[in-house]
């Protein structure tokens, strides 16, 4: 059944109709009105009316409107929606409606204190109420973020304000996809989840959503933007959303969508792996043209730009990726110049400085800009014989030197590689290192070959650290050449508060894309402009650091003292998990796996491959359905394979050893006296401000600190002859089955993981004998006892992988061992400690102040200088800056 | 009894039987045939312009007539009398040019009045109590409502004047000692709205809180209120009062309020109360309507549980209310309906966002 869906309508919108915009500005409230009268006509169910515009008194106009419509029968007898950021204009509206209407929005931008207050306040006028997902952080972009964020207003609005939770509409901000940019393809799926998530747990509220954002890039081609807002609206609604603001008269009907644009559209709203090599958003743009014009006619080829001077008409071409005129225009430019470099660094750059700022505004997206990016190459060839020329044979010199890497750690490269191939259409020459490039290898490369900037590039957090650390590095060896720092996890904020101060000799610059990039080398290789921009981007990143230092006061702590005291007490008669079966260690050489086939957890299987959607429901899903079966058809078939054949062992180690709680850390014994200290496990305890009563949790909690307690630990892997198999798949050109195999590791290793914990419960350590969980609860987690790795949210710690391994000896009992970043290989492994209390859960530690880092250190046997190293993701502060000689 | 225990006691009666509340004033008033000098009494015997049909001044210049009044109509059987201060806001009272104080004493003292008189007729008959509703009645001045044919955006006052108004009589009845207040013959959504935010956000800065009860006015056939709205969307509009109660009153009589209070009983999961006139007025503006007939009117809407308070509104008498308290004094009060959880909303007409 197709659930209610509500159209807010959004005519009545200065921000979102230009229209209406214009009467409201121009006073004609009797124009204006009609526009209202249209909308409901037309079958809008609320009308959304907002005065947000600059030159307008907002709350005079939203009043006179709202008066005016007052009169209006057949405009009045709809609910209004009062939209406005501003809440004094929010205000003035709730105090000219008598039924009951909506307000758009409050949030938690401004901290809990101000939400609660303007929430009372709707409940005072009686009004329900839009909840966007923002909060002092500020807009949330994933789903993760998304639902936490509503789920604490949610809590506070409820529990804490007594407002009815029926009446509150969470919009989790809806997000343009499609720009090109690769973070944000996962923007609608991100929304959709999170609704999803919103409607089944926090009980009567609704969702909404601003639709028209969603297509943001495709501006000006109403015809798909009103296909991607159908196939949105689609699966959105799907997944639980109610209402939104969307223009009701306008949309097509999902299923008489043109089937090539929709199956396009959808691909890009559920972020779906690409069908060919071009990505999803390359193919819907490609497409894009092709249903601009209305009913399909024939469009007339606007020649209009040729009439343009020659300058305007390069422009033109870069901007719209036409090559057709390119060499003629060139030539044009060529003859009107003194040299024909001058025609490079004159209109084909300022030509390129367009795209720029349109991509960098996202108007353009990446797809477009490596078109432009060929026009630009096919006129620097044709330059190209003249340059050569002028300079008597000798080869032509580059426009300078790039070094580029992505850093340590990181696999990641499309935004390296995209970069790399902007800047070699720019006649820059390229020298790409690659991935996973270590900072000495860097530094000597950019030696060797004389370059004049170097580039970094990182996804993943870890990242952020080493470019800091390469960032020193060149100022440790002399260096004076520009840094740049791209990437999907790097910031201007990061570059200005952390990569910035490591290197003073030379200069180091943030490039938000790939379009950029030229504008940024040109600048900094210029002879007369590089000392300005280098002294542009310092004052800018001074300018940064002292708003973040300010934006960092406001994070309220409590003490590690404080924290300490208000830990985690189990409750005064509940019973200890009691002694293991064993004390010690134990190996499993080649634990079954068709044991392991079947507990198998295959939501995140899918999730791999990019197909979204709870297992077993998504076999049967309207979209990825078939997909999903075939994959799983594939993927049970190799799991045969995988068994009979024994093309992987699964090994295996767990230990038990008495263990009692000191402070934060656990203490680990071989004895049951608890004299024989064998390790020790730090932990880490949370340093939020709780309020009503919630404790500030450690691991440690759950371990007693007097008592015959015990702790366990493990070590497990289903990864040995995973490398060798998918070599063999991928040298037989098989690249599919090759990463089917390495899915299935994955999987394997986390079920073992769970079977193991299982026969721990039941029978090892054996506190719950008497445990009967189908799969389904096991998946959930619905049992006593948690086993927590180091490296997620309960332990940040990575570096505690070292103990666990050390006493479970895992390198000789399961063949596993640790990277320098604390990785695991073979990479399909699981490792953990277990804690049986039935009182203990997983929680986050969020971020920690430097009291506790201090301790820490401390308690670790390092300087501070290293324990910021490892904890520098969840800290709460800017620690000094050390060379991190002291710390590596 | 303190303030909270005849609450308790309200909310207790309310559930075992049917309440009444008390009839028409005006009318009552007017049989009284008083002269501009007991309306004027000692106090504004020098007071500019004309004082009689300032009915709410006799609770400062004749209380002797008012609580008589209260007396009559506890002793016909009433289990609520409200004060005489339909009018006592300072925004009414100024067509009398009467200042802030005189409004602030015409609540104080009225509310004293009513009660003075319940707390005697509770003593009298103790497994009877009796209770004192403020009276907040509406405005001569409408915030959904132009002032102007020609400009439909006109008002002649804005929502803070009009909560500020609210805000000053409620506190006054407050400390006058009322037992809940009745936000009556409401013609325009908006300005009740006032009322309850005033309420509101007087309890929210200490005041002791009291149940609330909403009547709203259906002005004719078409089944809306002056201001536009209808029933249901009426109720959505004021539900987040909580309210105690929740009616119609004045405008129509028991026959053609009927389906309206049937629609308010279907969607309010309060108390559901209805105080229609004693018919239509005649053409000499007398309501003919006699008390056994509006007693029988009723009588049918607490046999088909429409309601759990009933009254009379103009041209009834304690003599209607006496048939009125003995035709429902044995029938069962209403069942406040279980409604599924929604977003329920409203312009002039109701919105339900269904699960």
């Amino acid at each position: 059944m197709r659930p209610t869906f509500i159209n807010v309508g959004e005519r009545t919108n200065v921000t979102g109709s230009a229209k209406f915009r214009k009467l409201i500005v121009a006073g004609d409230y009797a124009a204006a009105l009609d526009v209202a009268r249209q909308q409901v006509e037309a079958g809008a169910a609320i009308i959304d009316v907002n005065m947000d515009e600059g030159l307008l008194d907002g709350a005079a106009a939203m009043r006179t409107f709202l008066n005016l419509i007052a009169a209006e029968p057949d405009i009045a007898r709809v609910p209004v929606m009062i939209d406005s950021s501003k809440w004094e204009v929010i205000e003035a509206g709730l105090k000219c409606v008598q039924g009951k209407p909506i307000v758009n929005s409050i949030s938690m931008k401004a901290g809990e204190a101000e939400f609660r207050e303007q929430a009372v306040k709707c409940l005072r006028y009686g009004a329900a109420v839009v909840v966007m997902a923002f909060d002092e952080v500020g807009q949330a972009d994933t789903a993760a973020r998304k639902i936490e964020i509503c789920t604490r207003a949610y809590n506070i609005l409820v529990n804490e304000v007594g407002f009815p939770p029926e009446d509150i509409i969470f919009d989790p901000n809806i997000f343009a996809v499609a720009t090109g940019i690769e973070e944000h393809d996962n923007y609608a799926v991100d929304f959709i989840e999170a609704a999803r998530v919103i409607k089944a747990t926090l009980p009567y509220a609704r969702v909404s959503g601003g639709v028209s954002n969603v297509s943001f890039s495709f501006r000006g081609n109403e015809p798909v933007r009103r296909a991607i807002h159908s196939v949105f609206l689609y699966h959105a609604i799907q997944a639980g959303m109610d209402m939104g603001i969307v223009n009701a008269g306008d949309l097509p009907v999902y299923d008489t969508l043109d089937p090539v644009l929709r199956e396009a559209v959808e691909d890009v709203i559920l972020n779906r792996p690409q069908r060919t090599n071009v990505s999803n958003t390359e193919r819907l743009v490609d497409l894009a043209p092709n249903y601009k014009g209305d009913k399909g006619a024939a469009r007339v080829v606007d020649l209009k730009w040729r009439d343009q001077p020659v300058g305007k008409r390069i422009e033109h071409a870069l901007v719209n990726g036409i090559t057709d005129y390119i060499d003629a225009d060139t030539e044009e430019a060529r003859l009107s110049f003194d040299r024909p470099l001058h025609v490079i660094e004159g209109p084909l750059m300022d030509g390129m400085n367009v795209v720029g700022d349109l991509f960098g505004s996202g108007k353009m997206f990446l797809p477009q800009v490596v078109k432009s990016a060929r026009v630009m190459k096919q006129a620097v060839a044709w330059l190209e014989p003249y340059m050569e020329a002028e300079k008597a044979g000798k080869p032509r010199e580059q426009a300078g030197r790039i070094l580029m890497a992505t850093v340590k750690g990181d696999v990641h490269d499309i935004g390296k590689n995209i970069v790399g191939v902007v800047l070699q259409c720019n006649n820059y020459e390229v020298i790409d290192l690659g991935v996973m490039v270590p900072a000495d290898r860097i530094l000597d490369a950019a030696v060797e070959h004389k370059v004049d900037i170097v580039g970094l590039s990182g996804l993943i957090t870890p990242s952020l650290d080493e470019m800091v650390f390469v960032a020193s590095e060149m100022e440790r060896r002399g260096f004076d050449i520009p840094l740049l720092i791209g990437g999907a996890t790097t910031s201007r904020t990061h570059t200005a508060v952390k990569i910035e101060p490591a290197y003073h000799r030379g200069s180091t610059t943030y490039v938000i894309d790939a379009s950029r990039a030229v504008g940024v080398v040109l600048g900094l290789l210029s002879k007369d402009e590089r000392a300005r921009n280098e002294a542009l981007t310092r004052d800018e990143y001074v300018r940064i650091r002292e708003q973040y230092a300010r934006s960092q006061d406001t994070k309220a702590r409590t003490s590690i003292t404080d924290a300490r005291a208000n830990r985690w007490r189990a409750e005064a008669d509940a019973p200890l998990p009691g002694a293991p079966s064993f004390i010690g260690i134990r190996t499993f050489d080649a634990w079954d796996l068709s044991d392991l086939a079947d507990h198998i957890d295959w939501t995140p299987f899918f999730a791999s491959w990019e197909l979204i959607g709870r297992y077993p429901l998504i076999l049967e899903d309207e979209f990825v359905g078939e997909a999903a079966r075939d994959l799983f058809a594939d993927a049970k078939a190799m799991l045969k394979r995988i068994i009979d054949e024994r093309w992987f062992t699964a090994r295996g180690v767990v230990g038990f050893w008495p263990a009692r709680a000191e402070g934060d850390d656990i203490v680990v014994f071989t004895d049951e006296g608890r004299s024989d200290e064998l390790a020790r496990f730090h932990t880490l305890r949370q340093q939020i401000k709780k309020s009503n009563g919630k404790p500030n949790l450690a691991l440690s909690d759950f371990v007693a600190e007097t008592g015959q307690d015990y702790i366990g630990a493990f070590a497990v892997t289903a990864g040995h002859g995973e490398l060798e198999i998918a070599k063999r798949f991928r040298d037989a050109g098989d690249d599919y089955s090759a990463i089917l195999a390495t899915a299935l590791a994955d999987r394997l290793a986390e079920a073992f993981a769970e079977a193991l914990h299982r026969k721990v419960r039941t029978e090892l350590w054996g506190y719950a004998a008497d445990e009967a969980l189908d799969v389904d609860a096991l998946i959930a987690e619905q049992y006593q006892g948690i086993r927590p790795a180091p490296g997620y949210p309960a332990q940040p710690d990575h570096t505690e992988k070292a103990t666990l391994f050390r006493i479970l000896n895992a390198e000789q009992n399961a063949g596993m061992a640790l990277t320098e970043s604390y990785a695991m290989t073979p990479p399909a492994s699981v490792s953990g400690l277990y804690f049986g209390h039935p009182g203990s859960h997983y929680f986050g530690v969020g971020k920690i102040d430097r009291d506790q880092v201090e301790d820490y250190a401390r308690r670790k046997g390092w300087d501070v200088a290293m324990a910021e190293r490892w904890l520098a993701p969840i800290l709460n502060y800017q620690p000094e800056r050390r060379a991190r000689s002291d710390a590596a | 009894m303190t303030r909270a225990d005849r609450i308790a006691a309200l909310h207790r009666a309310a559930k075992e039987r049917i309440l009444v509340l008390d009839g028409a004033w005006g009318v009552m008033i007017q049989r009284s045939e008083l002269s501009e000098a007991d309306f004027r009494g000692e106090r504004f015997i020098d007071h500019v312009g004309q004082m009689k049909g300032n009915n709410d001044i006799l609770c400062l210049t004749r209380p002797d007539v008012i609580a008589g009044l209260h007396d009559q109509y506890f002793a016909a059987g009433a289990d609520i009398s409200e004060t005489n201060t339909f009018s006592a806001t300072v925004i009414a009272q100024d067509d009398y040019h009467l200042d802030e104080q005189a409004v602030w004493d015409i609540n104080l003292e009225g509310a004293k009045l009513a009660r003075a008189a319940a707390d005697r007729w509770t003593e009298k008959q103790p497994s009877k109590p009796r209770f004192a509703a403020g009276s907040i009645g509406p405005l001569n001045k409408m915030l959904s409502m132009s002032s102007d044919v020609n400009d439909p955006g006109a008002r002649l006052v804005t929502f803070d004047q009009v909560y500020d108004a609210y805000r000053h009589q409620v506190k006054a009845l407050n400390e006058g000692g009322v037992d809940l207040y009745l936000i009556e013959t409401i013609t325009d959504t908006l300005n009740c709205k006032a009322a309850i935010k005033a309420i509101k956000d007087l309890e929210d800065e200490g005041m002791e809180a009291l149940p609330i009860w909403i009547s709203g006015t259906i002005t004719d056939r078409s089944g809306r209120t002056l201001s536009g709205q209808t029933a249901e969307a009426f109720w959505n509009s004021v539900r987040h009062a909580r309210p105690f109660a929740v009616g119609f009153n004045c405008a129509l009589g028991a026959d053609l309020m009927r389906p309206f209070i049937a629609e308010l009983s279907r969607v309010a999961d309060t108390l559901v109360a209805a105080y229609p006139n004693a018919g239509l007025p005649n053409a000499m503006g007398q309501y003919d309507e006699q008390p056994h007939e509006t007693a029988h009117f009723l009588e049918e809407w607490a046999r088909s549980g429409l309601v759990n308070i009933v009254g009379g509104c103009c041209g009834t008498t304690p003599d209607h209310i006496r048939h009125t308290a003995e035709a429902v004094a044995k029938l069962p009060t209403r069942e406040i309906p279980e409604r599924a959880v929604a977003m329920r909303l409203a312009g002039l007409e109701p919105f339900e966002l269904v699960a």
